[in-house]
């Protein structure tokens, strides 16, 4: 498992659009994760991220649909419109996902060792149930779960919340896929349970599997990921490499972000930066730039929507964009 | 208030629940959420109390609020015993000491316009104009007067968490205990909710217990912290000396454990560096 072709694409979104009969949720997005490569997606809850990785998955929820593409290396169909049959055949294999909730993720009536079985005789990336079972416990062993071998005769309410994590993150794992996708899967965990899952995270994704990390933690997303997307309102607003992104935000929402994180940084009077405002619910969002209803930047010229600078994988959308010195284009 | 008297002194408490039976003839197991813990807060202070999941944090909100008794030890306010009371003698701690719960959508009913809501504790203590305290309240919020004839589902998660605060306000505590606050916030609304608790303690000369698992918001917030770990009281000092030299391995294991966006971003700067080298 070398990783013979570092920079190929494992997963190319193009102009991907969300929409209901009457609102438009995710609107072009673009994005590419390559092989090995760490993936960080983030922005508030109502930006579109979470939506973006289901059109990904094929999981929409009824009434949404989405439009543009999505490709995934070795497939040769484009996986939106595919049929559902189609898809089934590479969730659980070559794309998965790990949820924030783990109880809901996890059945609650069946053993853990049986719901990493599961996916591989589902699959039949193992040829019998015996030789699935050895495979589980062993995965189980490389998420650290304690004991693995009593531990697999658990079922999900036996384990804490960080176990059960682990144990959704090796049925994830279970058939190598080529793309991981993780939605807020350390949010409900405590500091110390979320620093054990990250560093399994990073360790699964160290070879040729590709990740897109969700999250709202923008720490999280410095230690963990090799680049950075930034959406608001359904739309890309940024993305690039993480040291420039969150250290040389082009855009003011990553900007905001940023200064609202951290806790150390106050103004004269020792209160946080704040964005001013709050998001928007769906479809209320300005029409033009997305952002310019809470930026302080905004100008007639925001009325307009502003084209994406620079290249998908570095770059921004903004007509008035801060550190002029900063590494982006 | 009486010189240095603390406020509220919690001493030597033990609060043990028992599982609920499993077998016929032996009693549950007893499980210990907090054993052996004692502090006190004095008026004025921002009182940090942190702990993973486990730790008793919300057993001992509960005890503090009075919502439970504790197996052992004592819990006092203002030197009145609040521990082994009946709910009708709680009257003067109701009315002085309000809590801010994690869940804004858990902790308001769902069925009640936001100007009952927040008069609710009002109406129990027959006060004389509830609408206009109800306005004030709103004001000190950062919501619009509108806001009281709408539902808790109308606002976003920071808007709830407003609300709540509101409502906490209403029969003028001296002490907000605020359990995990901002946890269910994205960024940029937290840092206007923890704007607002600071606002709030400084203008109405509020004594803070402020309980969260997140260490960089206690650090931002309170002056003193208590370190939980399975019940017991590991650390408890000046939140900067707890920060700078924590003394007990756990809290050093915690502070290790929390992302930080300049921690995380400083692992950059070296590997950079070499990789950028054509």
């Amino acid at each position: 498992m070398s990783r013979s072709e570092p920079r190929s694409p494992v997963l190319t979104v193009t102009g991907l659009t969300v929409s209901t009969v009457d609102t438009e949720l995710v609107r072009d997005v673009s994005l590419r994760v390559d092989r090995g490569e760490r993936v960080g997606l983030i922005g508030e809850s109502g930006s579109g991220k979470s939506l973006t990785a289901s059109a990904v998955l094929g999981l929409l929820p009824e009434g949404v649909r989405a439009t543009g593409s999505v490709r995934l290396a070795g497939v040769d169909h484009d996986l939106l419109g595919a049929s559902e049959r189609a898809l089934a055949a590479l969730r659980g294999r070559r794309m998965t996902l790990v949820f924030q909730e783990p109880m809901t993720a996890l059945n609650p009536a069946m053993r853990v060792v049986d719901q990493v079985a599961e996916v591989m005789l589902v699959h039949r990336t193992r040829p019998d149930r015996r030789s699935a079972r050895a495979a589980a416990v062993e995965l189980l062993d490389r998420v650290r779960l304690p004991d693995p071998a009593d531990t697999a005769r658990a079922y999900p309410h036996q384990l804490s919340g960080g176990q059960r994590q682990r144990v959704v993150l090796a049925i994830a794992l279970a058939n190598d896929p080529d793309l991981l996708i993780c939605d807020e899967p350390t949010t409900a965990l405590d500091v110390t349970v979320q620093a054990r899952m990250l560093e399994l995270i990073r360790a699964a994704t160290a070879r040729s599997t590709g990740l897109l990390f969700i999250t709202h933690d923008l720490a999280v997303v410095a230690s963990l990921c090799d680049r950075v997307l930034v959406m608001y309102g359904g739309r890309l607003v940024e993305s690039g490499p993480v040291h420039q992104v969150f250290t040389a935000p082009r855009h003011p929402y990553t900007r905001g972000l940023l200064a609202a994180s951290d806790l150390t940084a106050t103004d004269e009077r020792g209160r946080l930066r704040t964005i001013p405002g709050s998001v928007p619910g769906a479809g209320q969002f300005p029409a033009g730039c997305v952002f310019r209803t809470r930026c302080d930047r905004a100008d007639q010229a925001c009325g307009q929507l502003p084209d994406w600078r620079g290249t998908p994988e570095h770059g921004h959308a903004c007509w008035h964009p801060t550190h002029p010195g900063g590494g982006a284009p | 208030m009486t010189g240095d008297q603390p406020l509220i002194e919690v001493t030597d408490v033990h609060r043990t629940y028992r599982r609920p039976r499993v077998s016929l003839t032996r009693p549950g197991r007893a499980v210990a959420a907090l054993r052996g813990v004692s502090f006190s807060v004095t008026a004025g202070q921002r009182f940090g109390i942190v702990g993973e999941s486990g730790s008793g944090k919300s057993t001992l909100i509960r005890l503090l609020a009075g919502l439970d008794q504790p197996t052992e030890g004592t819990v006092r306010f203002r030197g009145q015993r609040v521990s082994g009371r009946p709910e009708r003698q709680l009257g003067f701690l109701r009315r002085e000491l309000q809590v801010v719960f994690q869940d804004p959508m858990g902790s308001l009913d769902p069925r009640m316009r936001v100007r009952d809501i927040i008069a609710e504790p009002l109406v129990a203590q027959g006060h004389p104009d509830t609408a206009g305290r109800v306005a004030e309240l709103l004001e000190a919020v950062g919501l619009p007067q509108e806001a009281a004839g709408r539902f808790p589902h109308q606002f976003s998660g920071g808007q709830r968490q407003r609300v709540s605060i509101a409502r906490a306000l209403a029969p003028r505590p001296s002490v907000l205990v605020a359990d995990e606050p901002v946890s269910a916030l994205d960024v940029s609304v937290r840092a206007q909710i923890l704007n607002l608790l600071a606002d709030l303690v400084e203008r109405y000369a509020l004594t803070l217990v402020f309980v969260s698992h997140d260490l960089s918001v206690v650090r931002h917030v309170c002056d003193t912290v208590a370190v939980l770990r399975a019940g017991e009281l590991v650390e408890l000092g000046p939140v900067d000396r707890v920060y700078r030299a924590p003394e007990h391995p756990y809290t050093r294991e915690l502070l290790a454990a929390v992302p930080t966006l300049r921690g995380a971003l400083a692992r950059f700067t070296t590997r950079t560096a070499e990789e950028e080298q054509p």
